[in-house]
């Protein structure tokens, strides 16, 4: 199977008034057609300014500097930003974090969902309403309540599906979701996530799903990458990572699972905080809070080496992590 | 180095560092600092009138009326033989002044009503806020229009009827920061913390209240000299021969169609200069300000 | 939305109350009789005393306002001292010329002031937002006194461009017929050419000048307004859709940033109305602004008042219209509004 998405050495910078800030380091990964794969990290770590950089909708200060992202053996980062337009929808779709904040709060959902089929699937009048009528049903709502209303109206899970809705109406072959379920109550997160997963089964829906929540990385994903500072830390299969994790960091996140802990006892945590990315650590950028950090740590940033499976880390000291 | 050599040095690294400072700061906001040059330069300007003016503001020579500008005559002659760029120079103090005055005066007493609505509350809120709003109906201009009318046309009328004009807009930002502190009152005293509510006014509400304020009332003194000089323009402000911008260019009226484009020519320009510069200020001031770009 | 709108207006009466409070005081402040207006003072005792009574001055204040409050409701705003008419009817035979000039005013910096926004907003910080901002911030500050007379010297007296400041046309032209009192229409409806063509060229000036002060404030209103659209959640969401960058902009952005532009309309009508009164008197335009000028000039307070009452109720009505355009574009306030 062919990497529908392969980003490589992607490089992005935010202008600042005391020099460049990096916020993403040289990340590479690729994702298959048709699997679902896990971006996770904390905050600050890059995965957002990932996923934006694909659809190329960084905000207006941010540049990217270095890098390739191949989608279909195209290299989107050369295309015009009307080229990239017609990808956008009809290619590659992106949900946010904040369901809501992303539905014009002047339109009814009808009047979106009109704009989105006429611009991509040059539908109007009586076959845009059927259409509308169908993506709405197959998101689990009921379009003769949903449609006519604006979204101040609407619960934060039913924008969110709304939010799907536009997003499938092009039939595009991946979608990005960014955080589509952190705003949202615990039981409607967990239909969301069952909604992805269905759509991906029904549509063959290449899905890229960002979060920092393990647990939902461990319901819906095939793969994950674990991104830290920019730079990506750990990448793998979800089964293979979360039974035999190499990299120090990933080690500390699936250890500071509340879940883990039911039965009473400290939730681990991970000492120290994440830097500011405009002090950025020399060499590993985890080896700051690393307990197993050692001279070489601070000196030399570790490449990432494949340890087979399909499983890659980037850790000098791989080998010691249990 | 003897002590007073060491202190000299210092004091002179002094200055040149403040200087060097400046010149840095202005090449950073180039908007605000030639805003800020140009107010330095009126105020220069209305300070240094008689000594810079090569005549008196009052003084009249009738063998020159209506003379263009030339060397002798900067800015060309009046109807009566004044020189009109000694009256533009003698005129900066009186605009200058009418706008501090209506500035100062509208932010004093709108403040103050502000501070008390929103302090006490009901229902000194309640009275006082209907009175600005009451204010607030009539068109700016208007209303400075029917003070001034009322109370006849004087520099200090002007100067009260501006003031005036302004009042709702200070009591309003300065009542809806006391609201806050009032919310956060409470919400300290759920807390438990009981701080005496006049601390928390002090130290943490003023300094996020006097922006906005400080933003509007650096605008307010560009729109107290053009709405002074309109006044005077139609006669209900500074009274001839008093050398005010706006009636200045009153007299400029007829001699437009005559062809003596200066009389108001000037004048007006000044006007245009002064707002000018306030406007950078201001606007400089709010980009700067602004909690965006902290 | 009936209902509401029924509402606000009757919110209305008590500002329109402090309104008419405030100018009443204003009209006792002057110092002097009233009287002295009227007559001379060389009348006997006898003559102040009954003008004093026929006019309700020896009234206690209150009765007064009443009395003035009353009249007011009846349409009765006095007695003008110069045009001895009634000032409602002077009020009305005016108002159709500041009616046009305000109106073309406000059009022209719609249509140049929006775009210019957008423009600056789309195109931040390159050479179009600055030179808008230099545009604004001319607007503002040159006085539009100022300018009224600097383009009239250069366009009338030097360069003959456009006719003298004889006011609305040609003295030797006749006006267009009568049909709605803007010049403009009556003779292009009337097919009048030769009128419309003096109507347009004497309305080009003070409408221009009229027109570069307000557009100042709604391009700049318009460029925040757009600017906070663009960076918002819902722009960002749009264009992921694939939305062209054209839809984003007029359709998404756009009607957000409507919503501050039009309250800025409402505001900047307000400049206008202070405007005129400084600018017809330039142009020799019989509206009324050269109304309450030369009734400023010959003390005439009850023409004064009148054009005050007049000016201020017109920018309360057009502050409700805004807020009715407001309900009527973003559902959220219609939601808010209807749940009180």
């Amino acid at each position: 199977m062919a990497p529908i998405l392969e980003v490589s050495g992607l490089t992005a910078e935010f202008p600042s008034p005391s020099g460049a800030v990096r916020v993403l380091d040289g990340v590479d990964f690729e994702v298959q057609d048709g699997e679902i794969l896990g971006i996770v990290g904390e905050s600050g770590s890059g995965k957002t300014m990932t996923a934006l950089s694909v659809t190329r909708l960084l905000p207006p200060a941010a540049e990217i500097v270095g890098g390739e992202i191949l989608f279909r053996g195209s290299n989107l980062l050369g295309l015009s930003g009307r080229e990239m337009n017609r990808i956008r929808g009809e290619q590659i779709s992106m949900i946010f974090q904040n369901p809501r904040a992303s539905l014009n709060p002047l339109y009814r959902v009808e009047k979106t969902l009109e704009h989105v089929l006429g611009t991509h699937r040059n539908l109007s009048g009586e076959s845009a309403r059927r259409a509308a009528f169908e993506l709405l049903a197959d998101v689990g709502l009921q379009p003769e309540r949903v449609l006519g209303r604006y979204p101040h109206e609407l619960s934060g899970g039913m924008c969110q599906r709304v939010m799907i809705a536009y997003a499938l109406a092009s039939r595009p072959s991946m979608l990005i979701a960014d955080e589509p379920t952190t705003a949202l109550d615990v039981t409607i997160q967990l239909q969301i996530i069952e909604l992805l997963s269905r759509l991906r089964e029904e549509h063959g829906l290449t899905l890229i799903l960002i979060t920092h929540n393990l647990s939902v990385v461990a319901e819906l994903c095939d793969r994950v990458v674990v991104m830290y500072l920019g730079k990506i830390v750990e990448e793998g299969p979800v089964l293979e990572i979360f039974d035999r994790p190499k990299h120090p960091y990933t080690v500390g996140l699936l250890a500071s699972r509340p879940a883990v802990h039911a039965g009473g006892g400290d939730v681990a945590t991970i000492p120290g905080q994440v830097p500011d990315a405009r002090e950025r650590p020399t060499g590993c950028p985890f080896h700051t809070r690393c307990p197993h950090a050692k001279e070489l740590c601070s000196e030399q940033p570790p490449a990432k080496e494949e340890i087979g499976a399909g499983h890659a880390v980037a850790c000098h000291f791989w080998r010691e992590i249990s | 180095m003897s002590a007073a050599a060491a202190a000299a040095s210092r004091a002179r690294g002094g200055i040149a560092g403040r200087l060097i400072a400046i010149g840095r700061w202005s090449r950073a906001n180039p908007v605000t600092a030639a805003g800020f040059a140009i107010i330095l330069s009126l105020v220069a300007m209305a300070m240094l009138a008689p000594v810079v003016a090569p005549f008196g503001a009052t003084d009249l020579d009738p063998t020159s009326v209506l003379a263009p500008p030339s060397a002798s005559h900067f800015f060309g002659t009046g109807t009566f033989g004044e020189d009109i760029f000694s009256r533009v120079l003698f005129g900066a103090r009186y605009d200058l002044l009418i706008g501090f005055g209506a500035v100062a005066i509208g932010l004093f007493l709108g403040c103050s009503l502000g501070a008390v609505a929103g302090f006490l509350g009901d229902p000194f809120d309640e009275v006082i806020m209907r009175v600005m709003d009451m204010l607030s109906a009539f068109p700016g201009f208007i209303l400075a229009m029917g003070i001034a009318g009322a109370l006849g046309p004087s520099l200090r009328n002007l100067v009260i009827a501006i003031s005036l004009v302004n009042v709702p807009i200070y009591a309003r930002l300065m009542r809806a920061s006391f609201l806050v502190v009032k919310e956060s009152q409470y919400a300290t005293a759920a807390i438990g913390v009981g701080a005496h509510p006049l601390r928390i006014l002090v130290w943490h509400l003023l300094p996020n209240t006097w922006t906005p304020i400080f933003v509007q009332a650096t605008l307010q003194f560009g729109y107290a000299i053009l709405d002074a000089a309109g006044l005077s323009f139609i006669g209900l402000g500074v009274r001839l021969p008093t050398p005010e911008w706006g009636v200045m260019m009153s007299l400029g009226i007829e001699r437009i169609i005559s062809g003596q484009w200066w009389v108001s020519f000037f004048p007006g320009l000044a006007i245009a200069v002064a707002v000018m510069g306030f406007n950078l200020i201001g606007d400089g001031l709010r980009d700067l300000l602004d909690p965006r770009r902290r | 939305m009936l209902t509401y709108a029924v509402r606000r207006l009757v919110l209305l009466v008590p500002v329109l109350l402090g309104v008419t409070l405030i100018t009443f005081t204003l009209t006792r402040v002057i110092p002097g009789n009233p009287i002295d207006q009227l007559i001379s003072p060389l009348a006997s005792q006898q003559e102040r005393q009954r003008l004093i009574h026929q006019h309700g001055l020896d009234q206690p204040i209150y009765d007064q306002y009443f009395t003035y409050v009353r009249d007011l409701a009846h349409g009765d705003l006095g007695t003008s001292f110069t045009t001895s008419q009634s000032v409602l009817k002077d009020l009305v035979s005016r108002f159709a010329a500041t009616f046009e000039l305000t109106l073309y005013a406000m059009l022209v910096a719609i249509l140049i002031g929006v775009p210019l926004g957008i423009a600056s907003a789309v195109w931040v910080n390159r050479w179009v937002d600055h030179l808008a901002r230099v545009l604004s911030v001319s607007g503002i500050a040159l006085p539009v006194f100022w300018t009224s007379l600097t383009l009239l010297y250069l366009l009338f007296f030097r360069l003959h461009v456009l006719p003298a400041p004889y006011g609305r046309i040609d003295p030797g032209i006749t006006q267009p017929r009568h049909i709605t009192g803007l010049f403009t229409v009556d003779a292009f409806f009337t097919g009048n050419w030769n009128a419309f063509r003096s109507v347009a060229e004497a309305l080009i000036l003070p409408v221009g000048v009229l027109a570069f002060v307000v557009m100042a404030p709604i391009a700049r209103i318009t460029r925040s307004g757009m600017l906070e659209a663009l960076e918002s959640d819902y722009v960002r969401a749009a264009r992921s859709l694939g939305l062209s960058e054209r839809s984003v902009v007029l359709r998404h952005a756009l009607r957000n940033a409507l919503l501050p532009l039009i309250t800025m309309i409402a505001v900047v009508y307000g400049y206008l109305l202070g405007g005129v009164v400084l600018v017809e008197e330039i142009f020799a335009w019989p509206g009324l602004g050269r109304y309450v000028f030369d009734g400023i000039t010959s003390s005439d307070y009850p023409a004064v008042q009148g054009f005050i009452l007049y000016a201020t109720t017109i920018y309360i009505l057009l502050f409700l219209v805004v807020d009715m355009l407001y309900m009527a574009i973003d559902p959220r306030i219609r939601t808010a509004r209807e749940r009180r």
